[in-house]
């Protein structure tokens, strides 16, 4: 099986736009104040920065934006053929009392988001936690669904994988269909 | 981080290339973060255990892994030589292979026998990690040291780096020495030539029993302990002559650069290799590197254990 080409970087674009929207939505309508929003390394934290670009622009506030690596938090260290690599956490706020969103690629098996769960709370103690992530493309092995998916897409096991590409990461936006898990392999 | 981490053991710097030191020391950054935050533990190893096994007595460098494999949430057992079956005659593979048979997943040894973990690790499934081998190679300590002068200088590559004093005893010289070399430093060896062979220019490394000499154009000056507990003999007529000749002290700092760090492994024997207002003034980083260690022993016990039991997948 090849790579297929699931959505192009317009399309890629405007599913950015329209979590955004979402985002923007919620804390009208809720009144929620202090919000920041963490990406989960790797292409979490890219989106994050362009979703909070785009809160900042429509909702004129001044989002902060931080980056959580989970590798220290995942329950399968030396069940991977690899070992996943460490990337940069930097989370420069207190995220005591604030209203956090996490933001990643893919929403699989909710395993990430339950490492990113722990991992979050061992910072402070946040007033609540949301989750936005760009597809959330089914296969939850976990009670954890996300709060914003720009893309729900019902994919079976043996279809292959999603793979979110981002300019600052890979030099494109797009999304592609892929029969390699992309987490696995090397970066 | 582009490569991955394979091996099951870490047993000295001479058997890793520069792209596994530096992924040692890039994983360590993140690591030192942990001991930052307000909850300084993850969950890294949890289900993991690790056996502290210190044939040879140690107080910081056991504190550093015990503490580091206490903020990965492993399980720890502590063995003294001195309470262990070792006395009663029992070998240390034996040994060794009891504490693998209760499902062990790594070892952290001391030895006074250079070269007990090379022996061992091929005989065992589980990880044996080096924390200090008699005169052979301490890794920790010069991943330590060199992630110090990383974060201080910026890098490693083309710095003067000199070690001062008991060259021939180290282990934690002969680990810096193969560390600094493959990340590219210049290596400088001071000290009286009974305990600094010439030995060592093979290796590409100056050597001088002159102090001026040695530290004059030093970044980083790093002294050793005089180890009277490895001197069977005497290698120098008295401390005090050692104290006066080469000693960092204040008539002899004015010597090295303004800008040099100054490092000492620990213990320090004040007012012989290094005087108190030294040890103490602005230029140490003596207990930075103590900071370090923390952050460096949770970074190889990390990778040591991802690399252990593959599961079949």
């Amino acid at each position: 099986m090849n790579e297929k080409l699931l959505f192009d970087s317009r399309e890629v674009v405007a599913v950015i736009d329209a979590i955004a929207e979402m985002v923007a939505g919620e804390i009208k309508r809720n009144h929620i104040e202090n919000v920041a929003l963490i990406g989960i390394q790797l292409r979490g934290v890219p989106l994050a920065r362009r979703i909070a670009g785009k809160l900042n622009e429509t909702l004129k506030l001044d989002i902060q934006t931080g980056s959580l690596d989970i590798s220290m938090y995942r329950d399968d260290i030396g069940k991977r053929k690899k070992l996943t690599d460490i990337h940069e956490t930097d989370i420069a706020f207190d995220i005591d009392d604030k209203s956090i969103i996490l933001v990643d690629d893919i929403l699989h098996t909710g395993r990430t988001i339950r490492a990113a769960l722990d991992a979050v709370t061992d910072y402070g103690r946040p007033k609540l936690i949301k989750l936005a992530v760009f597809i959330d493309r089914g296969g939850h092995e976990f009670p954890i669904s996300a709060d914003y998916a720009g893309k729900t897409i019902d994919l079976d096991g043996k279809d292959g994988f999603v793979s979110l590409r981002l300019a600052e990461t890979d030099a494109e936006d797009a999304v592609y269909l892929t029969p390699e898990n992309p987490h696995t392999k090397n970066r | 981080m582009s490569i991955t981490w394979t091996k099951k053991d870490l047993l000295s710097l001479y058997d890793l290339d520069a792209a596994e030191i530096k992924l040692i020391l890039d994983t360590a950054a993140e690591f030192k973060k942990v001991s930052e935050r307000r909850v300084k533990k993850v969950p890294a190893l949890r289900g993991k255990t690790v056996v502290n096994l210190f044939v040879e007595p140690s107080t910081r460098t056991r504190t550093s892994f015990e503490l580091a494999e206490q903020r990965l949430s492993a399980d720890i057992i502590n063995i003294n030589a001195a309470s262990s079956s070792l006395k009663k005659g029992e070998t240390l593979l034996d040994t060794v292979k009891n504490i693998e048979a209760l499902q062990v997943d790594i070892v952290v040894m001391r030895h006074s026998a250079a070269g007990a973990h090379n022996f061992l690790a091929p005989r065992l499934s589980c990880g044996i990690v080096n924390a200090g081998d008699g005169s052979h190679s301490h890794p920790t300590q010069a991943l330590l040291d060199i992630f110090t002068i990383i974060e201080k200088k910026g890098g490693v590559e083309g710095l003067n780096v000199t070690i001062l004093g008991d060259i021939l005893h180290s282990r934690v010289a002969r680990s810096n020495i193969w560390g600094l070399l493959k990340l590219g430093a210049k290596v400088t060896l001071g000290g009286p030539s009974t305990l600094v062979p010439k030995e060592f220019e093979k290796l590409g490394i100056r050597v001088c029993d002159n102090l001026e000499e040695a530290v004059s154009d030093a970044d980083v000056v790093n002294l050793l302990r005089i180890q009277h507990e490895r001197q069977k003999t005497s290698f120098f007529p008295s401390t005090s002559e050692y104290a006066n000749i080469f000693g960092l002290n204040e008539k002899t700092i004015k010597y090295v650069k303004k800008d040099a760090m100054i490092m000492h492994p620990g213990p320090i024997n004040r007012g012989i290799e290094l005087a108190s207002s030294i040890a103490d003034g602005p230029r140490s980083v003596i207990l930075e590197q103590v900071t370090n260690g923390l952050a460096v022993r949770m970074a190889v016990l990390y990778l040591v254990a991802g690399s252990l039991d593959k599961a079949p997948s």
